[in-house]
């Protein structure tokens, strides 16, 4: 009689992360998730089946071995196991932070359908901070092939593009026009969801592979596409420049003062350190009640900020409902602790100043979902006559940003949509020979491992155009 | 980091730099402007370029040490660094053969408005310059101004020099036909000369300054409502048609942040904050 394989015990819950406690965590801007510890990531990495077929994988857009990466941990070569994640993904510190788990990798995991899923984005978290914790290896570069790319945009396609061209022997500089690299990493993502010396370390190991970068060059201004290809002696240009341009709603009192984007507030707050005013010189003003109409991962992070920078109130006002919210599960639920108020299925209609011109009030009308639309959401619809006020004193509008214009401008035969996106093939080359782009420019807002995915793709592009061309 | 190669007082508080960035000189034009960060705590101000050598390789600018920036800003010397400058930044001037145009500047912008007259002149135009400013002692670049121009006068607030105020220019586009008109200063100039000009209907362009973050179209805090339509004074500008801006909403919406700028500045004046002792 063959005995019956002792099924493995099922661990149904994920280790929690340790976190600091809401009412603590309010009055600072420190990292809110804290990390696994060496026992909890074993113990988490422990629950994973080490499935034969293993479902989470194709749920990563960039495909990390999730599997194998965790297999090593469970056997203590921490070593190993973040190289293997570093074979697909550049920034694994940052990754395992910021993407969205939930609606992909471990949307997949077969433990999913039991409880939790294994919590794939905290065990990478794990690895990238050990690592760096001992200082990063600089990997062999290939010998030099004498061709020189130029990459504008120092945001995560743009630095994922440039380690991957240096390592294969390029001479890469990055052009960025802001006074500081890592772009949405940096002025827009807040510190106590990504702390800024995290990407300041990728940043300096992408220096050290021997990346010449930039800083303060508006490509379109200082130089254009065809000066970089002609006359500056560049042999590609790959343009990741982003999703910078803010969307306004175009509602009457929508230029009152105390209405910032999200983009200016983050801006503020994250790249010029306004939390740290005065020692930091951006000031910014927050009222006592601030309202914030969005509902993705830019509208939480600028309502978290608000909370931290002393707000009375904080409500997030958004047109859906929870589920159709855009934002990570884990921000929604982080931000709901912290205390910021949710009104769904409002949208504002015009704000009101007060006797100085500062804005007071919100006029909003209450909206109902219709039938799922193209996008397979349910669309809201206004209902006639429920218009409501809203006391508030600062709003920060966070409905969407699009590709910033300069440099469609300024660039005769780049094809674009109409929305401003640059159009590609699926190889991120564009409409003229020897320019690529890829991330956000090309897709619209995404996220931030899609756009390192493009970085990597179009390295590899550039690499084959500059190896056979003649 | 880019080096101060020459700096001076045109008149007191109001300073002029020179800096060595090779790649905003080879391509700054009259009309741009750049984004200055002084160092690694401070803010990015906008300032709009005054001249440029493309062979030495600078730029230079104008400041008015108001606040705290370019308090900071005016502490340094020839020989020291700027932590970071952008640009060139924003559209160029419209330079071409218009006929006669008058070119009102007023305080600081007295120096970029040099160089917009010399490229006007060059390009076979008839220059009538006014320049103007609070009192006497503030005025900067006459002779300069009057040399490149056909006929220039000067105005001030309290009539030490000149005429006083800038009522005058009424009876002047009155008399003559002007083919354009070019203003730079405070928003209260803008609005006051594009306003006597109007009636007349002078092509009038005015350098809008709202308050900018970034300077180069992420933040939307330069917006500003032009013929009834939001546009951004960064990408879109710095320039406009003087009788189609909102000039109202841009004065509220420049006086949005003052109470947290003069604590920023008192602040840093009697050393309270942590600043890195910055302050010589
Ligand atoms: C507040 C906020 C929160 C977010 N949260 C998440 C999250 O939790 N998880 C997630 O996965 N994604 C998140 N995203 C989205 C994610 O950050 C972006 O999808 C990603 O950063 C796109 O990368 P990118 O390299 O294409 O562009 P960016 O990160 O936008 O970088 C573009 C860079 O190009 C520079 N640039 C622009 N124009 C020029 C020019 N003409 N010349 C030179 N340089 C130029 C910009 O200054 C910028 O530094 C968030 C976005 C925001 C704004
Ligand atoms: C496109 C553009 C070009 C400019 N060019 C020049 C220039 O060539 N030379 C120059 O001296 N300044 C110029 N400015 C204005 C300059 O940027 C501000 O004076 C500077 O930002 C003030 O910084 P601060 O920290 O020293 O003062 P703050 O502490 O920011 O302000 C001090 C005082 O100045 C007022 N102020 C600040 N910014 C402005 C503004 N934009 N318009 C009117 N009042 C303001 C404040 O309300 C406050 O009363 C320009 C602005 C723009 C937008
Ligand atoms: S990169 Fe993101 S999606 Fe891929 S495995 Fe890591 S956390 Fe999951
Ligand atoms: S699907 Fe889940 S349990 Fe299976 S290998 Fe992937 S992470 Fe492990
Ligand atoms: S200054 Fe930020 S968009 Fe113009």
């Amino acid at each position: 009689m063959a005995e019956e394989k002792p099924k493995p015990k099922i661990k149904k819950k994920a280790v929690p992360m340790p976190k600091q406690p809401p009412e603590v965590r309010i009055r600072n801007f420190n990292e809110v998730a804290l990390g696994y510890t060496e026992e909890q990531a074993l113990e988490e990495a422990s629950r994973c089946l080490q499935c034969p077929k293993p479902q989470c994988i194709q749920g990563c857009p960039v495909g990390v071995d999730i599997k194998s990466f965790i297999a090593l941990l469970r056997e203590g070569k921490y070593e190993e196991a973040i190289r293997k994640i570093k074979e697909k993904n550049s920034l694994p510190a940052v990754c395992g932070r910021v993407c969205p788990q939930e609606e992909q990798c471990q949307k997949y995991c077969v433990l999913g359908k039991v409880g939790d899923p294994v919590s794939i984005g905290r065990l990478e978290r794990f690895l990238a901070d050990w690592e760096r914790a001992r200082g990063f290896e600089i990997p062999e570069k290939a010998p030099s092939t004498g061709k020189r790319v130029a990459i504008i945009g120092a945001g995560p396609a743009g630095l994922t593009a440039a380690a991957d061209l240096a390592k294969l022997g390029h001479d890469v500089t990055i052009f960025e026009a802001l006074h500081l690299p890592g772009g949405v990493l940096v002025y827009g993502i807040p510190e106590f969801r990504l702390p800024k010396s995290i990407v300041k370390a990728e940043v300096e190991y992408i220096q050290k592979l021997g990346v010449d970068l930039r800083l303060g060059y508006m490509i379109g201004r200082t130089y254009t596409i065809p000066e970089l290809l002609k006359d500056k002696g560049y042999d590609a240009v790959f343009i990741a420049t982003g999703a910078g341009l803010p969307r306004f709603l175009g509602l009457p009192g929508e230029n009152l003062p105390g209405i910032y984007s999200a983009s200016e507030f983050l801006i503020r707050v994250n790249l010029m350190k306004a939390y740290a005013f005065p020692e930091y010189d951006t000031p910014i003003r927050v009222g006592k009640h601030v309202t914030v109409i969005g509902g993705g991962n830019v509208a939480m992070d600028a309502a978290r900020s608000a909370l931290r920078l002393g707000a009375d109130k904080v409500s997030i006002v958004y047109r859906r409902t929870r589920d159709e919210m855009p934002a990570r599960l884990e921000e929604i639920e982080n931000a709901e602790e912290e205390g910021v108020i949710f009104r769904f299925l409002a949208a504002p209609n015009r704000f009101i100043g007060d006797e100085r011109g500062w804005v007071k009030k919100m006029e909003c009308i209450a909206m109902e979902l219709g039938p799922p639309d193209a996008s397979g959401r349910r669309s809201p619809i206004p209902i006639k006559g429920s218009e409501f006020l809203i006391d508030t004193d600062t709003v920060i509008i966070a409905i969407g940003r699009t590709p910033n214009p300069i440099i469609q401008r300024t660039t005769e035969g780049l094809q674009v949509t109409k929305w401003g996106t640059i159009i590609t093939d699926e190889n991120c080359k564009t409409s003229i020979e020897g320019v690529y782009a890829g991330g956000d420019v090309v897709t619209g807002e995404a996220t931030v491992i899609s756009a390192m995915g493009a970085g990597k793709k179009a390295a590899r592009a550039i690499h084959e155009y500059l190896m056979t061309k003649k | 980091m880019y080096k101060i190669v020459v700096a001076k007082e045109l008149a007191p508080k109001i300073k002029w730099f020179e800096v060595y960035a090779p790649q905003v000189a080879e391509k700054a034009q009259t009309g741009q402007f750049l984004m200055v960060v002084t160092h690694e705590k401070s803010e990015r101000i906008p300032l709009t370029i005054a001249g440029y050598d493309r062979e030495k390789g600078t730029v230079a600018f104008a400041f008015n040490e108001v606040g705290r920036t370019t308090k900071e800003l005016g502490l340094l010397k020839e020989g020291d660094y700027i932590w970071n400058i952008t640009g060139p930044l924003g559209n160029p001037s419209e330079i071409k053969y218009f006929g006669k145009v008058l070119c009102v500047a007023a305080g600081v912008m007295i120096a970029p408005m040099r160089l917009q007259i010399e490229a006007l002149r060059n390009a076979g135009n008839t220059i009538v310059a006014v320049i103007g400013a609070r009192i006497k002692k503030l005025l900067f670049f006459k002779e300069e101004i009057k040399s490149l121009s056909h006929r220039f006068y000067t105005a001030t607030d309290d009539g030490s020099e000149g005429y006083k105020g800038l009522d005058f220019l009424r009876e002047l586009v009155a008399s003559e036909k002007f083919d354009r008109c070019i203003v730079m200063g405070p928003v209260a100039t803008l609005k006051k000369v594009s306003e006597i000009t109007k009636p007349y209907r002078i092509p009038t362009i005015v350098t809008l300054m709202p308050p900018m973050v970034d300077g180069m179209g992420m933040c939307g805090v330069c917006r500003v409502t032009v013929g009834g339509e939001m546009k951004f004074g960064c990408v879109d500008g710095p320039e406009f048609d003087g009788h189609l801006v909102d000039y109202d909403e841009l004065i509220k919406r420049q006086r949005m942040l003052l109470p947290e700028e003069r604590l920023g500045s008192v602040l840093w004046e009697i050393g309270g904050c942590k600043c890195g002792g910055r302050k010589a």
